[in-house]
């Protein structure tokens, strides 16, 4: 059957099956992946809040999925997690609005 | 909200639970059966380590009804433990050298001999745990005194708060509870309660508000007493985390939202077998408000009582044939072998 969507939630649990075709890589992946979010000069929480910040800057569902589920188990409330939202947000929104000054500069480049 | 009983909720009935639990397609290759999981982990049948905690369910009478509850605890249960019962208890008590009584509910102290009971029990110089909601310190009058109480015969103090902010704890637990439950936390610090130096041991409970498990459980103590610690001036022990078991309310929870089955999948595919090996049933013995006596609360609220080659009532109390008993378990045990475990003091690896 054809499916509606290039997405399948079930995907995600098969995250790790990406090591079947290249061990080395996969592995040290994941290893370093888990050494990345353990507590450390952050907290596991504050590492789950960015994680899910940038899981919406990058618009990867797997990501939002795995880090809401993350960020709620590590403590962290409604409030926290949508702020973390607006702090992608801001960022992608900046980023476009920043480079405004490149079109002003070369705008005025241009002109009279 | 009204209990499940009172609502009379095909939930109600532990035997829907339990089929619940293992229905067919659910049983199949998709959930693993729990004791398949054990044997594979060397520990089918269960036995029993030793008897460390008699824990006492002193009645089903609650002042809140809140949505996770296992025990369908609330306002309209009036299953109370009677002192002639909770006499045996401490007849059985007298018998051992069992270090630990914890007194759970429903709200314990609802119960009207629950001080009698806590008197009874220091006079036998065991240490007593207190399974308190916060919110029965200050919703009566009668019941203001309890920190001076629990200070008077050095109760360890266990109490529910699901999280330092009020729309996840209320969310959980009932509109206002966080407010409440900040007012009896000030009120247990102000006679020394989890404030260093003198011996009175606050600690809190932390169960996940939703379809997921708990974190950590020494990151979220730290996350805990820091909120609490900056917003509220207020200090405790430990945080345990308890992992949700799909029993109950909590059950109901889960089958209405549609969380059910990926619920038990997160739960199986986090069976881990150093927490299999530390449950709390193999050290604990669980007694009901009419005295039967169960391998663990989780049970006691399924109706799952001791195997039958042990006495299955306090007053036929026996040590040596409680020990020899093979543990009853079920697909739900695959919330306390999950993670990092999950037992009525907190984590367990």
């Amino acid at each position: 059957m054809e499916k509606s969507t290039y997405y399948n939630p079930a995907d995600l649990a098969k995250f790790g099956n990406i090591t079947e075709w290249q061990s080395e890589m996969g592995n040290k992946f994941f290893s370093y992946y888990a050494e990345v979010f353990k507590d450390g000069a952050l907290s596991e929480r504050e590492k789950a809040l960015i994680a899910l910040a940038v899981a919406h800057a990058v618009q990867c569902p797997y990501c939002i999925d795995a880090y809401t589920t993350d960020s709620l188990q590590k403590g962290a409330d409604e409030a926290q997690m949508m702020e973390a939202v607006h702090v992608a947000a801001a960022i992608k929104g900046g980023a476009a609005l920043v480079h405004g000054v490149q079109m002003m500069n070369k705008a005025k480049e241009l002109s009279m | 909200m009204k209990s499940l009983h009172a609502r009379q909720a095909p939930l109600a009935d532990t035997g829907y639970q339990l089929a619940v639990l293992s229905q067919a397609e659910a049983a199949g290759a998709h959930f693993p059966a729990f004791a398949h999981k054990l044997r594979e982990s060397g520990l089918l049948p269960l036995r029993p380590t030793g008897l460390a905690v008699m824990q006492i369910n002193v009645g089903k009478m609650c002042n809140q009804t809140c949505r996770h509850c296992h025990v369908d605890a609330g306002p309209d249960r009036t299953e109370i433990m009677t002192r002639e019962t909770m006499q045996l208890c401490l007849d059985a008590l007298a018998q051992t050298d069992i270090p630990v009584v914890d007194l759970t509910g429903g709200a314990p102290e609802m119960n009207p001999d629950f001080r009698w009971l806590v008197e009874q029990i220091s006079a036998l110089g065991r240490e007593t745990i207190v399974r308190c909601n916060l919110t029965i310190i200050v919703a009566n009058k009668k019941y203001h005194d309890l920190p001076e109480f629990f200070a008077q015969h050095r109760v360890r103090v266990v109490s529910s708060l699901p999280h330092f902010s009020a729309g996840r704890t209320d969310a959980q637990r009932g509109e206002g509870v966080f407010e409440r439950s900040i007012r009896a936390l000030k009120m247990l610090n102000a006679v020394g309660y989890g404030v260093e130096g003198s011996g009175l041991s606050l600690d809190l409970v932390y169960n996940p508000a939703g379809a997921f498990m708990p974190g950590s459980q020494a990151s979220l103590e730290r996350e805990f007493k820091q909120r609490l610690g900056r917003e509220y001036g207020i200090v405790f022990n430990s945080l345990l985390t308890i992992t949700n078991l799909p029993v109950s309310r909590f059950m109901e929870y889960l089958l209405e939202t549609g969380n059910y089955e990926s619920y038990m999948e997160k739960l199986i595919a986090a069976y881990n077998p150093v927490a299999a090996a530390n449950v709390m049933c193999r050290s604990t013995l669980s007694i009901g408000w009419d005295g039967q006596l169960y391998d663990c609360d989780f049970n006691q609220q399924l109706d799952l009582l001791v195997a039958s080659t042990a006495p299955q009532h306090i007053r036929d109390f026996n040590e040596a044939a409680l020990s020899e008993r093979s543990i009853v378990i079920n697909q739900h045990c695959y919330g306390c072998t999950a993670g990092a475990g999950s037992s009525c003091g907190g984590a367990t690896t």
